[in-house]
């Protein structure tokens, strides 16, 4: 059978799902990144590698996003790779084809994608802060001592939410500090503290923006349901969380790479087993002293051959690889 | 006396060329580097815009290498920009240097003020030769724009970008470098003739309008060069604002070339009918007659802080709204990502591309229905 692979490295977690070609989800690989993305690539493709030869199949198309994309796009061999609004947009329609809202909390960066039609109408992304988003929730559920998982369950016991003054996330600290200490529940505390999330984000990246229905919640996030909670309660709209909802980009990045794939006259460019499973991967950066900009520029080379090359505005290291070979598509 | 002044994308050419010709000593702002910006952003308030920034990192520079006068536009209305003259001369006299600030000002009525602002920067010239030094300049900045329009035109169109942006690298310096009119024109016809030689490819392109702060649309340092990263997305830019249009006027007070602000401030009815400071009206008018001509999309920059702008952005979710057109805004500011920048481009652009295919399939669907003969 031909399946699809979807890949979605991101800042906290790296995410891999197979998908056969009706859109079916027949593996799927949740994995922290923790700061090592190429050991994340490595680690989640042989986990999935092996969900592979249980179910059957071939691997005919690969798709990348996140913000590892291009890094994981590189190692995989993807025949698309493409950004992480797109690929929650596209996931997203293909399980609810009516949806109009997304919200979408990830590790670092929280967005709000419009819809209309299916089709990704308006977006907005968190810019000049990352209050609210997964590595904070993480933080202070290790400084409470409760495991993540259990958040959301702890945080809807309270019967009556904190105020918490969520508009930065250290002066959010300081006042669940100071809530502690003036002897709040612990439940209280972590029920306000998705309150102020939620607010801070309706605030900041929804902006401006008319919520519609139906809203869908997903990313690493949405399995707090006291953040599920808080939203509906100042939308006052029911808020939908898709069965696999940690995974949505991963399946985007599969469903768009089924949609390059199935009528593309040329095979996929998935590297293979081998070529990512052996062979030492290292990465370089060095600054370009070609002209006054100075870039950092990094290198992947994978058993010393260069793979890529990224972050020189001119692109002239980037073009010394192309020359000769098509991108079908980086955008 | 060693005269330098701040950088604003290409102008450098155009008004070295006006400083020579009044015979005076110049300095242009060495390029605008990694260094540029952290003095910039050391000796700068926080606050203040990326404009005020760069500006006075350029100025230090220039200053190490022994200007000794500086020549800064002024300006009026609720922008901090008119007061950015006076601030960066305190804080270079803070820093020790000594050196004597030269503000231009627009004039109210009649281009000979200028022109005696201009004559009083040099007692070594006649106002023949004053006149003759501005229209040099003028010359030069309006063939600067043409090879600027022709990139715009071009990148998107061609397969390989590098040689359509070597090409219009190589002739700016080309046009920095000549010191006559034909010579200038050569070097202009020359290029552009290259660029459109180029093979192209015949993929379908996006249009998209650039509008916005004026600095931040011209100086590609300030907007992490959106207009180049766009162009190899495929994406035409149109961008609002050229050079020469504010130096017609802003400091010649629309007195050389007919001036379409008018009725850019006209389609900013019935949205914004106020002047707000800034390029805000003009920003709102922009992005009412592209949506009108049917771009594909809108993006909107400023630096972050700028106060017109924010008004504009407040307004422009309308305009998008009942204009039929996506509108995205992106500040910048020291502290902005590539990456994000980058991330958020792509998603813009392939919003707009599966926008477009969608509606075009639509569209068909409607024609096919029409030509469907009745029962």
């Amino acid at each position: 059978m031909r399946m699809y692979l979807g890949v979605d490295i991101g800042s906290v977690s790296s995410n891999f799902v197979l998908l056969d070609d009706r859109g079916r989800m027949k593996a799927k690989i949740y994995l922290r990144t923790q700061g090592n993305p190429i050991q994340a690539v490595k680690q989640g493709f042989s986990a999935i590698n092996k969900e592979l030869d249980e179910v059957g199949g071939e691997i005919a198309g690969v798709g990348a996003t996140g913000s590892g994309r291009l890094l994981a796009g590189v190692l995989l061999g993807a025949d698309i790779i493409k950004n992480e609004i797109t690929a929650h947009g596209v996931a997203a329609s293909w399980l609810y084809p009516d949806v109009r809202t997304i919200i979408e909390i990830g590790g670092q960066d929280s967005k709000i994608i419009l819809l209309k039609n299916g089709i990704v109408n308006d977006f907005a992304m968190n810019t000049v802060c990352a209050a609210g988003t997964g590595s904070f929730l993480d933080q202070q559920a290790a400084r409470l001592n409760i495991p993540i998982e259990e958040y959301g369950e702890r945080a809807i016991t309270s019967r009556q939410s904190v105020r918490i003054a969520g508009r930065c996330g250290v002066f959010a600290e300081s006042d669940m500090i100071h809530k502690q200490q003036m002897g709040y529940p612990v439940e209280d505390i972590l029920m306000g503290l998705c309150d102020a999330l939620a607010r801070n984000y309706l605030n900041n990246v929804g902006k401006g923006k008319k919520i519609e229905e139906p809203v869908v919640f997903q990313g690493g996030v949405a399995a707090n349901l006291g953040l599920k909670r808080a939203f509906e309660h100042l939308l006052g709209l029911p808020v939908h969380i898709p069965e696999h909802h940690e995974v949505m980009g991963a399946i985007g990045a599969a469903l768009l790479a089924r949609e390059t794939m199935e009528y593309s006259p040329s095979p996929s460019q998935f590297k293979g087993n081998a070529f990512v499973m052996d062979g030492e991967i290292t990465s370089s950066s060095q600054e370009c002293r070609g002209c006054p900009n100075l870039c950092e520029v990094v290198c992947i080379r994978r058993d010393g051959v260069p793979l890529a090359f990224w972050g020189d505005r001119c692109k002239k290291w980037e073009s010394t690889l192309t020359k000769n070979r098509p991108i079908r598509s980086v955008i | 006396m060693k005269i330098t002044f701040p950088h604003m994308g290409n102008a450098h050419i155009a008004i070295k060329a006006l400083l020579a010709g009044l015979k005076l000593e110049v300095i242009p702002p060495p390029p605008i580097t990694k260094r540029t910006m952290e003095l910039g952003i050391k000796h700068s308030p926080e606050f203040a815009c990326l404009p005020l920034k760069i500006s006075v990192g350029s100025f230090i520079e220039a200053l190490e290498q022994g200007a000794d006068t500086v020549l800064m536009a002024g300006g009026w209305g609720p922008c901090r920009f008119g007061y950015y003259a006076q601030v960066e001369r305190d804080i270079l006299k803070d820093l020790g240097y000594s050196f004597r600030m030269v503000v231009l000002e627009a004039p109210d009525f009649k281009l000979s003020e200028l022109l005696n602002q201009i004559k009083d920067l040099s007692q070594k010239v006649t106002t023949l030769e004053a006149v003759q030094a501005t229209r040099f300049a003028w010359f030069k900045l309006n063939a600067v724009d043409r090879l600027e329009f022709c990139l715009a035109k071009m990148l998107p169109r061609v397969i390989n970008k590098e040689e359509v942006l070597a090409i219009y690298r190589q002739a700016l310096q080309e046009i920095d470098q000549v010191t006559t009119r034909p010579q200038v024109n050569q070097v202009t016809n020359k290029s552009t003739a290259e660029m459109e030689q180029l093979q192209q490819h015949d993929q379908p392109l996006l249009r998209l309008g650039l509008v916005g702060e004026i600095y931040t649309i011209l100086e590609p340092a300030c907007n992490y060069d959106i207009a180049e990263q766009l162009g190899r997305m495929n994406v035409e830019v149109y961008r609002s604002v050229y050079i020469s249009d504010w130096v017609n006027d802003h400091l010649l007070g629309g007195l050389v070339k007919p001036s379409n602000r008018r009725e850019i401030l006209t389609s900013s009815r019935p949205y914004l009918n106020y002047f707000v400071g800034g390029h805000g009206r003009e920003t709102v008018g922009n992005a009412v007659k592209l949506a009108r001509q049917h771009y594909d999309g809108i993006i909107q920059i400023g630096p972050l802080t700028c106060m017109p702008e924010i008004v504009a952005q407040s307004v422009l979710g309308e305009v998008g709204e009942k204009e039929g057109i996506p509108v995205m805004t992106m500040y910048f500011d020291e502290h902005a990502g590539a990456t994000g920048i980058q991330t958020r481009l792509e998603a813009f652009v392939d919003m707009l591309q599966r926008r477009k295919k969608s509606n075009q399939v639509w569209e068909q669907g409607e024609q096919l229905n029409a030509h469907v003969p009745g029962c």
